[in-house]
């Protein structure tokens, strides 16, 4: 990686290219919902497309081009690939859905992996070859995850690996696992007795079976593991480590100088997406958006998103934040994901009868996108801890309150 | 949807101006003194009134031409917000209004006899409300030509610390058309200022009755009346905005105290989630509440208010309110028993927020003007 900060006249050139090649080669609308989120992907129609763009947009030179070029970046400047994110973001392209490898395996490969690591995987991660997926939460230890019980027993050369892990997004189409499983179950204090695994999908008891979600799709699995063996060399961070590793990997995702390759991760859906779309609805017998009651509530979702913009930029400043230093960070995730559950939920309430349609009648509004999109968002009130899990980290980490 | 203006910043005298405020509110204004100042007849300490002035901060928008600073409103924001964390009243509100309106009106006399005077310390107010009604834009109180001389008629509602003020900043309609005129306090008859009873104990204002004062001619404000009469209402809902947020993380860091030491069933109840998840509502609602503030910070140092600067005054106040709102009230019921009393400070809050989501408009009347502003 080169730490030569660019100029903003090279910044500025780079994006002009790149807003350029996008101009070109954004993908035509497909024809069929794409996911806004890599927890979405649920048929195989939606992979090949969203495989097929992440494979372009890194063959034209536009993912993790930060990360060395030995491995398939590019060796530059973190600013660069930033740069692009703006790009992908404006030109509202598709997602690079291969986001556990992007964000997660990919950068603690680099970080802490060994050389055989970073040759057999990183390419295979940014080409969209290799799909990725995250085994962490179990059937019964989800928000209680430090106490994760999936077995892995060192045996010689490899680990036998027992138990189930669940929720697994993309299980069925990914080639490797970024998995937590107990390597000692005495140790005084939950944590130490984890470990962190780079495993594979495929090979003798290792099996996935899909699980439909509420939207009635698929996308994500149980796995379970039946007395499966996997190399000992899949072990990162070291025997014990793994729930410091674990907590190590949620730090790249704060963008590319953190180390996450960038790309699109998900595609925002934004208040004005909605206003936009309900024009045409009626409510008693006038236009949806002359009803005061309508317009009250929307503006509140506009304030409510404008101050997420607002509190993104408002962290930079220190003398903003001296109150309670770590507050816009640690709420981020809370205010962002409840927000768009709100929002989501209203766009589905306003639309009178259509919202009682559903995707796959062509009557809906933009194809049912609302209706999906409001049951997808549990994903980020569910996913990566809780809203309640949030509201007890920032009660007790940012007001100092009392555990529960 | 247009594009949202983003801008937010704190500029280094914003900086400089946020750091002394801390500390002067935080040694001027600790509880005790609020509490002593809440049965006195003026509501403030004509001591730290004057350090206020000597302080420089009533002529932070001031110009330098006229003994000010001219840095702006947006300077005053920082100043407001830790008065209001520290719940110190003073007249400093109104008066910034009515230095704020001379400048606007470009009156070059009128700002020359007054600006001075006001930033040296003298109190000004504003006299624009008739009624409850924020959103009337008919103005009833008249003033008529009188000899060479203007008589008005008419009275006016919720006068801030009218019995203190030297000078009054009226709206009244002038030959059919909103004007805004200054009235001295030695120009109101006998018993014109009647103290209203203040839900905010903290805060005096009065029902004026101006009818039968005359003042000369030259006491109208030039420039279009209507238009500066918009600008102070915003301008006003965002200092209301700045110093209701410092109020709620007041309330916010009383509660989250006694959570903290308040033990029942053997446990700290600030560790049952009931208590916990709610507290972090308010952080997040103080939170944007202060984002909503600098940002209309940010925009209202421009010379005139634009749609951008409006739509930022506006949440700011609607969120702002809410916020208060809902933290005080949570205030009073997580401290149980003890929240219901005058002892506790939690009083003083409630209070505030009930006074406070009224001046210069609640949160309803600014997003019925933001849904015209946002989604026509
Ligand atoms: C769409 C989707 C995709 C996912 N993808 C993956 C993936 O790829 N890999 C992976 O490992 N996991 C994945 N997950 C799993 C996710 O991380 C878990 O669902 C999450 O951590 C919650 O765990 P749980 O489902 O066991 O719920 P539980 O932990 O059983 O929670 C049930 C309810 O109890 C509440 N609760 C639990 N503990 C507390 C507490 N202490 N205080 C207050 N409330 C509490 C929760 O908030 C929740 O409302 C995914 C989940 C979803 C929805
Ligand atoms: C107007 C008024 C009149 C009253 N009159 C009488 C009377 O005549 N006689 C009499 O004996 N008493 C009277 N009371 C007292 C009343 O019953 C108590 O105030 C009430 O039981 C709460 O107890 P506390 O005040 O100690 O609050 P606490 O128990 O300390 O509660 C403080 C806060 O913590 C919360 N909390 C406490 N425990 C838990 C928990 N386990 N989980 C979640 N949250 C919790 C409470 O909901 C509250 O918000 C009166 C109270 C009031 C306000």
């Amino acid at each position: 990686m080169s730490d030569h900060a660019p100029s903003a006249s090279e910044l500025a050139d780079f994006r002009a290219e790149v807003s350029g090649w996008l101009e070109e080669h954004n993908p035509a609308d497909p024809g069929f919902l794409l996911p806004q989120t890599f927890m979405e992907v649920g048929s195989d129609q939606q992979l090949d497309f969203l495989r097929e763009w992440q494979h372009k947009l890194w063959s034209a030179g536009y993912l993790g081009v930060h990360w060395p070029e030995q491995y398939g970046g590019r060796g530059m400047h973190p600013a660069f690939q930033n740069e692009i994110n703006r790009e992908l973001r404006r030109h509202r392209t598709p997602i690079t859905f291969n986001v556990i490898g992007l964000g997660w395996a990919g950068p603690l490969i680099l970080d802490i992996g060994t050389e055989e690591d970073k040759a057999k995987y990183i390419k295979g991660i940014l080409s969209a070859e290799d799909i990725w997926c995250q085994g962490f939460s179990e059937p019964d230890h989800g928000s209680d995850l430090g106490n994760a019980q999936t077995r892995a027993v060192r045996d010689g050369d490899d680990y036998i690996v027992n138990g189930s892990k669940i929720w697994t997004t993309m299980g069925n189409y990914a080639k490797y696992m970024i998995l937590l499983a107990r390597t000692d179950p005495t140790t005084k204090r939950k944590y130490d007795g984890l470990s962190f695994f780079l495993s594979p999908m495929h090979g003798t008891g290792i099996d996935t079976r899909p699980i439909q979600k509420i939207t009635g799709e698929y996308g994500f699995t149980e796995t379970f593991f039946t007395d499966a063996r996997i190399p000992a060399s899949c072990l990162i961070g070291g025997e014990g480590n793994g729930w410091r590793v674990a907590m190590q990997t949620l730090q790249y995702e704060r963008g590319a100088a953190a180390g996450a390759a960038g790309g699109q991760v998900q595609v925002r859906v934004s208040i004005a997406d909605l206003i936009d779309e309900v024009r045409s609805v009626k409510r008693d017998g006038a236009p949806l958006l002359e009803d005061p009651v309508v317009r009250d509530r929307l503006v509140q979702l506009i304030m409510d998103e404008k101050a997420l913009g607002l509190a993104d930029k408002r962290s930079t400043l220190g003398d903003l934040n001296s109150d309670y230093p770590m507050s816009l960070l640690l709420s981020y995730k809370l205010r962002v994901s409840e927000y768009q559950r709100r929002m989501r939920q209203y766009g589905l309430e306003i639309q009178g009868g259509l919202g009682g349609l559903y995707v796959g009648d062509e009557d809906t509004i933009a194809g049912g996108f609302w209706q999906r999109a409001y049951f997808n968002n549990f994903a980020t009130t569910i996913g990566g801890g809780t809203s309640q899990i949030q509201c007890n980290i920032i009660g007790e980490q940012v007001l100092g309150l009392p555990k529960s | 949807m247009k594009k949202s203006n983003m801008a937010i910043g704190l500029s280094e005298e914003q900086g400089m101006l946020l750091d002394t405020a801390r500390e002067f509110c935080r040694d001027r204004s600790a509880i005790p003194a609020v509490r002593a100042l809440l049965q006195s007849e003026s509501g403030f300490d004509a001591q730290v009134w004057q350090e206020i002035a000597e302080l420089g901060w009533l002529g932070v928008a001031v110009s330098e031409a006229h003994g000010g600073s001219g840095l702006g409103m947006g300077s005053a924001i920082p100043i407001v917000e830790c008065m209001g964390k520290r719940l110190l009243s003073t007249p400093y509100i109104t008066t910034l209004l009515v230095a704020e309106a001379l400048q606007r009106a470009q009156s070059h006399a009128l700002c020359e006899r007054h600006l001075p005077a006001i930033v040296g310390g003298q109190i000004a107010t504003l006299a624009l409300l008739e009624s409850e009604d924020w959103g009337e834009e008919t103005i009833e109180l008249t003033a008529s030509d009188a000899g060479g001389d203007l008589q008005l008629a008419g009275s006016k509602t919720q006068v801030a610390y009218a019995a203190q003020a030297e000078l009054f900043l009226v709206s009244a309609t002038y030959q059919n058309e909103a004007r805004l005129l200054l009235v001295p306090a030695s120009a109101l008859g006998e018993g014109a200022v009647r103290r209203q009873t203040n839900i905010d104990e903290t805060r005096r204002s009065s029902r004026v009755d101006f009818t039968g004062a005359t003042v000369s001619s030259d006491h109208l404000l030039s420039g279009d009346a209507a238009a500066i009469i918009r600008d102070l209402r915003l301008l006003g809902a965002l200092l209301y905005a700045a110093e209701a947020a410092g109020s709620t993380a007041a309330c916010m860091d009383l509660t989250v105290d006694y959570l903290k030491t308040r033990k029942q069933f053997g446990h700290l109840i600030g560790s049952y989630q009931s208590l916990k998840h709610p507290m972090v509502e308010v952080l997040c609602d103080m939170d944007n509440a202060r984002s909503f503030v600098y940002h209309a910070a940010t925009l209202v140092s421009e010379a005139s208010l634009d749609e951008d600067a409006e739509s930022a005054c506006r949440m700011a106040k609607a969120q702002a309110s809410e916020a208060l709102k809902f933290a005080a009230d949570r205030a009073v019921q997580f401290h149980g028993g003890m929240g219901f009393t005058y002892e506790c400070d939690a009083q003083l809050y409630i209070r505030r927020a009930q006074w406070s989501q009224q001046a210069f408009g609640d949160a309803y009347h600014h997003r019925k003007r933001l849904a015209s502003l946002l989604l026509d």
